[in-house]
């Protein structure tokens, strides 16, 4: 299976590297070419410097027939731009996009592209963290 | 008419004084501060500060009412086209012209819905290109949601269509010679009408068609 990530971040890094130990064919597409180092020295991978949102770069990464996609640039709309590009012209069945702002993930999320908002995730884990405090809290007061 | 602009610099601001001017009613929304405060020192309160990529700014400027027009011309394509596509299916805002910044960038707004745009750099080199002597085909108008295009035709004495009547010349289906402009005088075609070299043949053609109808009229050259 192939799997092209764009963004090579902390995010992006990280999945790459773990989809390549999960057997994956993976390219990864950063604008600065010394993102690749967050590869580490193991990778096996590719790896293409360019901007996503150039369509010879993306083609050039592989994205004609890849089964998947992960779009984690540092841009929002960037990369809701890209992931709908991967999902409409080259048709890629798994795309998936971080979206850093809850409303534009919710937004999107809600018109057929998968988004993941690591903002919302911490906003609920924090939520719950707090909530056993205040359940014993309001438990003592009763 | 009620339009919202979404981005302050050159393009916006002009934008928002000639509408003003013409009497319709305008919401401007800029992110950077500094800009901002000359925007509101010229157009009071009908500044909005903030990112218009994010949905809780667009709702303070007004786009639930919603606008008759949404110009999106912030200098990034990425969110011109996103402010774009939360107008029309966030909020139903009929007509959205969005700003493309990168001509190699028109195509993603197309293919995602997003079909009025304006180019500066394409228009220049259309200009550009009808300045040029010789070129053969010249794009003047692009109808993009009925895919046509208005083009002028130079005809030289090496085309094939010269001497011939337009009854006569194979054009690409769907395309048709609108006028033929000689010694200072445009005539409207008629099949009768003999093509002559120096002739500058307006033809409307589809886009795919473009280039047949080129070599129909000028020949491989």
């Amino acid at each position: 299976m192939k799997a092209v990530v764009i963004g090579c971040g902390r995010v992006g890094s990280a999945v790459a590297k773990g989809l390549l130990a999960d057997g994956w064919d993976v390219t990864v597409v950063d604008e600065r070419e010394d993102a690749a180092v967050r590869l580490g020295d193991g990778w096996t991978g590719g790896f293409l410097v360019g901007h996503a949102m150039d369509t010879r770069v993306l083609e050039k990464a592989g994205v004609a027939d890849a089964d998947a996609a992960v779009v984690a640039t540092n841009g929002d709309n960037t990369n809701l731009v890209i992931g709908q590009v991967l999902q409409k012209r080259y048709e890629i069945g798994n795309v998936v996009v971080r979206v850093l702002d809850p409303a534009r993930a919710t937004f999107y999320g809600e018109r057929g592209l998968h988004t993941v908002c690591p903002t919302q995730t911490a906003i609920s884990v924090l939520l719950d963290a707090l909530r056993p405090t205040a359940a014993a809290g309001a438990a003592e007061a009763g | 008419m009620y339009v919202l602009v979404a981005g302050g610099g050159k393009v916006g601001a002009n934008s928002t004084r000639s509408l003003l001017e013409m009497g319709h009613e305008v919401s401007l929304i800029e992110q950077r501060p500094d800009r901002a405060a000359l925007l509101e020192d010229e157009f009071g309160p009908i500044v909005t500060r903030g990112d218009a990529t994010e949905i809780y700014v667009l709702e303070q400027a007004g786009i639930a009412r919603p606008p008759e027009l949404l110009l999106a011309v912030t200098g990034d394509d990425e969110d011109n086209l996103v402010i774009s596509q939360i107008a029309k299916d966030g909020y139903r805002v009929d007509k959205a012209i969005a700003r493309v910044n990168d001509p190699r960038n028109q195509a993603h707004f197309h293919l995602l819905g997003i079909q009025q745009t304006i180019c500066a750099t394409t228009s220049i080199l259309g200009l550009v290109e009808h300045e040029l002597p010789d070129h053969g085909l010249v794009r003047l108008l692009e109808l993009q949601g009925e895919g046509l295009e208005i083009v002028e035709v130079q005809i030289v004495g090496s085309s094939p269509a010269a001497g011939s009547r337009v009854g006569g010349v194979k054009i690409p289906e769907g395309s048709r010679l609108i006028s033929v402009f000689r010694h200072g005088r445009t005539e409207l075609v008629d099949d009768k009408l003999v093509i002559r070299p120096g002739d500058q043949v307006l033809a409307l053609v589809h886009r795919d068609s473009a280039a047949d109808l080129r070599h129909a009229l000028l020949g491989a050259g």
